[in-house]
């Protein structure tokens, strides 16, 4: 809300001396937020003075206009006394006029610098200014014309046109609907501003008494309409100025002026809050009536916009149907114009919820509609038409119709009962109820004690505040003009807590893991498109294809709440290459979503705790969003260098990172081969723990690595965290080792290329018995000495036991063991 | 050994006079003292106390003197090789110590040279930040809540006073799902979590919630649809405004720096009545000369977050009795406030993945 200072002055008057930031402090700790100052005048610079025209000649064109080539006396303001020639397009003045003028040197909005320049024939020195030009509205139909009493040529100007106005701008909570007026300001500043006083409440006024003379109206639906008020005007002048005071206002509060009926309406809503709405009262055909529009019925509202209403939509009608969507917007058909001589003016309250719900169906936001959804002064309806009735008298030429239309009453407010020493419990201050009750009257309040000195206060809030409900609103009315700067400051002494979870434990370990590993973490965004998981290579089928879809995406291309942490990380990884930074290892660990589509998440009751099935099924209906862990390598592992060559991530990183994890947790990892997207498919392992499978780790197909900007053999790997973190071992068990000699035996053993080392290393391990202390892949080896399809396994196999030095030949015994299970199992023959 | 040699006569047995055996040993002492290093000295051994050596020669003679005359040419001839077995160990250990010496300088490195073979890796400042926070209440008592980021719309509006026509619901532009009568949405602040703790845990309450939130914002150097935030909730026994200050100033002086307290301003939340902006002193400035600041950009305060009184509307929905408890909660950006509090002005780069960018922080903060 933009109020300029001059206004609020109007209404209020404050000790002199007070400085408006003064005010704005004051207003800002007692809940009116300051946004900022401004005067309409701030980019305008150098000399903008009055000037007398002296002399104009109209000289026509080739391109069909005609200049007028103008000589103005401007005083002293140009250092010569002499006339200041100047040519203006604009037609609307005639010599003695006074304009506006700005001189050679000056500054207009948007940094339209002024200077003497060669046009039409002429050395223009100035220009002669209109409104828009100004920054003081649209109007560019002609220039400026001052009247004859504005001043002497070549004084400052920005005076006269109130360019050096302060505008105020406030920040106006959802709860404070009353101050999107000047009405609700300036008794902002009498409650909270030190020695204001004088508070001259523009709603306060005599009307005429409602009578049977005013314009038929019928509200069908008086709770969505309690109060609707019609009086009318004739013999208006559709050619009638707004004056300069209101434009100024008007423009400063952020609206448009478009013509003196519609500016007078918005500017008693600016002061009084309450919107209006004018109808041009010759189009309207019969009685007005307010009902709920019915299903398919349509209304061109004032924009221009086709809508097709809802029956939940609050609409005014006439004998022709549809003339405005209540309270929101009206309709083209009775649209004051620019021949409009009779003006109807309504003034009606609406049903905020209603209002509320039209806005947002019909996407309308309006300086009405957002005072009517938030709650206006349901009182004031008859007030704001008399002032809007007796502005359009003055400044329109009309004259009042003698009828007035009165349809309802003002629905009462609550009374509410608040403890005395609620003020105090909330707040932690020594408010007595003395206090909270001149706190409570200062804002509107009726207070009065309830029966028998119970300590309870029976509260009426003021009309302009509907949204004083509760025991509790109250309270923060007394404490913030009581001042949230005396608000003392007292730790709470909690009970002994019990730290962090387990689960959050392990997960900053598991992120300090894979930083000791050489990983980065990064946050990305989840959002996801299907051309994402189309360059993943999924397939068809792909369980992660099933995704959870945004109604509102900012981006369509990424409409979807992401199954996997993989598109994200390769498309960094794919930046960060694309950025120079080639050898990159990235994690992130995060939700990702997998609906699970069992239906509604329950609109529960807010009067009552929800039941725990209530609560179980609301739980249920959410998508499972798993904790995941994915993780990206390209380039270089270990970077090349004075000690040794470069070694370019390999899978067996990718592996070996959540082995890492897993290792941090106290759990094994195995893998095994398996084909899945977006992993080479010779090239990716399905990683399990106790034989369930936790994710992923692999080289990245090259098709994927492509698409990504990344280079070949980058690699990758995801996994469930939860199902990590869930089987971490707690309470690890201390381990016992024998401090008698080992003995080492190694061995080659030849296999197929088809079987996994896993499957051989784990067939010695049965073999060997609990006599194997430890066992050590060290070469891999495929050649000619082993023939095509084979490779050779070489093993390093320690033996020990725990009480005793073992037997010559035991240990060759156990070897044998180990090789004959291996053989058994895998078809593995020892090399010779 | 050899055995007695009779073939000769004793007398005739030169190498055993006092003067050779002497001569032996002079000899030997000064090829010992002259070997240049372990090589040759080693040479000097085998020539001077090997087997061959005039010495073991010698003493081979002794068996053919005459028992009377093998005494004193024995000891004649032990203390000889005694004398030059001791020359040998000393020398040696010279010329080890000398050759390891040599060696030591020989291996010399430059330790100039750059050593990180493998690269550092780091965890994000928002990770970090989220811990430090986290921690900062843990150490007052406090247990960390969590909750699903895609949340029921009933938890993230309803239950915490924003019912379907609450004009508030506009302000926070909500990221909505299909179908839409599911009635699911991205949690548009912490909140939600809020109520999960008060619904499954009996007060005493005192809980921080810190994680992602949605907002259909446009990205831009203020603005992101995703962000991170922390809330706080307490309920307990008479639990005031007052308590609701001191968490503040202290978590503001924790995370901000000695003597940094925090300053109230009424706001508007359907879930807490009285609401209130928090404002937290510039921790550069300390609103002395706060003009020229950079980082309060002269007002001497940050705007921090909001917090209020929690509403009773909200105790009841999630069936905490409000005649016997009260509480308060707070919430804060966590990206906004590691943003002022390590200077950084446009928020992109945390959510870019930039390595560079995350490297900057290493892995506490």
């Amino acid at each position: 809300m933009k109020a300029p200072l001059s206004w609020i002055l109007d209404l209020v008057d404050v000790p002199a001396g007070t400085t408006t930031e003064e005010i704005t402090d004051r207003l800002t700790l007692t809940g009116l937020k300051l946004e900022a100052v401004v005067s309409p005048g701030r980019e305008i610079t150098g000399p903008l003075v009055i000037g007398r025209v002296l002399t104009m000649e109209p000289e026509p064109q080739k391109n069909g206009k005609t200049i007028n080539w103008c000589t103005v006396d401007v005083g002293d303001a140009n250092g010569t006394g002499e006339p200041q020639g100047i040519v203006c397009g604009a037609h609307n003045f005639a010599p003695g006029d006074l304009v506006v003028t700005v001189l050679p040197g000056g500054v207009l909005p948007g940094g339209f610098e002024i200077g003497a320049r060669k046009t039409y024939g002429h050395l223009s020195a100035g220009m002669i200014c209109s409104a828009r030009e100004l920054g003081l509205g649209e109007d560019h139909d002609g220039i400026i014309v001052l009247p004859p009493d504005a001043g002497e040529p070549g004084q400052d100007v920005r005076a006269v046109l109130g360019l050096d106005e302060e505008v105020i701008e406030f920040e106006v909570n959802p709860d404070r609907a009353y101050a999107l007026s000047l009405r609700g300001i300036a008794r902002e500043v009498l409650v909270s501003v030190e020695g204001a006083s004088g508070f001259r409440d523009p709603a306060l006024r005599e009307t005429p008494a409602a009578n049977d003379d005013g314009h038929p109206v019928v509200v069908e639906d008086s709770e969505g309409c309690p109060v609707f008020v019609a009086r009318r005007v004739d013999g208006f002048d559709p050619a009638a100025a707004t004056p300069d005071f209101m434009v100024q206002r008007i423009t400063a509060a952020g609206m448009r002026p478009i013509s003196l009926a519609v500016d007078v309406t918005n500017y008693v809503m600016l002061e009084t809050g309450r919107p209006i709405h004018g109808y041009d009262a010759d189009r309207l055909q019969g009685a007005i009536v307010v009902r709920r529009a019915r299903e398919g019925e349509k209304l061109t509202t004032l924009d221009g916009t086709a809508r097709t209403l809802d029956p939940g939509d609050l609409v005014v009608t006439d004998d022709s149907g549809i003339i405005g969507l209540g309270g929101v917007m009206g309709g083209e058909t009775t649209e004051i114009s620019g021949t409009t001589t009779s003006v109807l003016v309504e003034a009606a309250h609406w049903d905020a919820v209603s209002m509320f719900r039209t806005g947002r169906r019909h996407k309308i936001t309006s300086e009405a509609g957002k005072r009517n959804e938030r709650g206006v002064d349901p009182t004031i309806c008859e007030a704001a038409a008399d002032r809007v009735v007796e502005l359009l008298v003055e400044h329109g030429g009309g004259t009042a119709h003698p009828g007035v239309t009165v349809v309802g009453t003002p629905p009462a407010m609550p009374v509410v009962e608040v403890a005395g020493d609620l003020a105090a419990r909330v707040s932690g201050m020594p408010i007595t109820e003395e206090q909270s009750v001149a706190c409570l009257r200062a804002v509107g309040c009726e207070v009065s004690a309830a029966v028998g000195g119970s300590g309870t206060l029976s509260v009426t809030p003021p009309p302009w505040r509907p949204d004083l409900t509760d025991a509790q609103d109250f309270s923060e009315e007394v404490v913030r003009l009581v001042g949230y700067d005396k608000v003392p400051s007292v730790l709470p002494t909690p009970p002994s807590g019990r730290g962090l979870t387990r689960a959050q434990q392990l997960r900053r370990r598991i992120g300090r893991t894979l930083a000791g590993e050489g990983f980065v973490e990064v946050v990305t965004f989840p959002f996801v498109g299907e051309a994402d998981l189309d360059a993943l290579g999924l397939t068809a089928e792909d369980p992660r294809r099933d995704l959870l879809r945004l109604s509102n995406p900012l981006n369509a291309e990424a409409g979807f709440m992401t199954s996997t942490l993989l598109p994200g990380l390769l498309r960094t990884a794919g930046k960060n290459v694309g950025h120079g930074t080639t050898d990159v290892a990235i994690f992130e660990t995060g939700t990702v979503t997998l609906p699970r589509h069992a239906g509604p998440a329950a609109i529960l009751p807010v009067d009552r705790r929800p039941t725990e099935a209530e609560l179980e099924a609301l739980d249920a209906a959410l998508p499972a969003q798993p904790l995941h862990l994915a993780l990206v390598g390209a380039g270089d592992a270990v970077s090349g260098g004075w000690w040794a060559e470069a070694q370019p991530f390999s899978w067996a990183d990718a592996v070996e990172a959540v082995r890492a994890v897993a290792a941090s947790l106290g759990l094994e990892v195995s893998a095994s081969a398996v084909e899945l997207a977006p992993w080479h498919p010779g090239r990716c392992a399905e990683l399990t723990v106790d034989g369930e499978v936790i994710g992923h780790a692999g080289e990245v197909h090259p098709t994927v690595c492509q698409a990504f900007g990344l280079p070949k053999r980058t690699v990758a790997a995801e996994v469930d965290l939860d199902l990590l973190i869930a089987r971490a071992v707690h309470l690890r068990t201390a381990p016992t080792f024998s401090s008698y000699p080992v003995a080492k035996e190694d061995v080659a053993l030849v296999v197929d290329d088809t079987v996994p080392a896993a499957a051989v290393e784990a067939a010695l391990r049965e073999g060997a018995g609990a006599l194997l202390e430890s066992i050590r892949l060290f070469d891999v080896y495929t050649g000619d000495q082993v023939g095509e399809g084979r490779k050779s396994l070489a093993y390093a196999l320690r033996f020990r036991a725990l009480d005793r030095t073992l037997k010559e030949g035991e240990a060759a015994a156990a070897r044998d063991a180990a090789v004959a299970r291996a053989a058994e199992r895998t078809g593995a023959i020892q090399r010779a | 050994m050899s055995g007695p040699n009779t073939d000769y006569d004793p007398v005739e047995v030169t190498p055993l006079k006092a003067d050779q055996v002497e001569a032996m040993r002079e000899a030997a002492l000064a090829a010992i003292a002259d070997a240049p290093d372990l090589d040759a000295l080693k040479q000097v051994r085998l020539d001077h106390a090997g087997d061959r050596s005039p010495i073991a020669l010698a003493n081979r003679e002794i068996g053919a003197l005459p028992p009377q005359a093998r005494k004193e040419a024995g000891q004649r001839i032990g203390q000889a090789r005694g004398a030059i077995n001791q020359a040998l160990a000393a020398r040696q250990s010279v010329l080890e110590a000398e050759h390891e010496e040599r060696m030591l300088v020989e291996e010399t490195v430059d330790v100039s040279l750059p050593t990180t073979r493998r690269r550092r890796g780091s965890r994000h400042p928002l990770t970090l930040q989220s811990e430090l926070i986290a921690d900062l209440f843990v150490a007052m008592g406090y247990e960390v809540a969590e909750g699903p980021v895609v949340e029921a719309e009933w938890l993230n509006f309803d239950a915490l006073n924003l019912g379907p026509d609450h004009p508030a619901r506009t302000m926070q532009d909500t990221f909505w799902t299909e179908p839409a009568e599911d009635h699911v949405v991205l949690r548009t602040q912490t909140s939600p979590v809020q109520a999960r703790t008060l619904l499954t845990r009996k007060p005493p309450i005192y809980v921080v919630c810190p994680g992602r939130v949605f907002r259909t914002d446009e990205y831009d150097a203020t603005h992101s649809p995703m962000f991170h935030q922390v809330e706080g909730l307490v309920v307990d026994e008479g639990i005031t405004m007052a308590h609701l200050k001191g968490t503040l100033d202290h978590f503001a002086s924790q995370l901000f720096g000695d003597g940094i307290s925090t300053r109230f301003r009424p706001s508007y939340f359907p879930f807490t009545e009285p609401s209130a902006e928090v404002d937290v002193l510039c921790f550069v400035c300390r609103n002395v000369d706060a003009e020229s600041c950079r980082t309060c950009r002269g007002e001497g305060w940050i705007e921090w977050g909001g917090c209020g009184v929690v509403n009773p509307r909200v105790l009841v929905a999630c069936g905490v009795d409000p005649e016997v408890y009260s509480g308060f909660a707070f919430g804060m950006g966590i990206d906004r406030s590691f943003m002022f509090r390590h200077d950084l002005e446009d928020l992109r780069p945390l959510f870019e993945g930039d390595v560079r960018f995350s490297s900057a922080f290493g892995t506490e903060i």
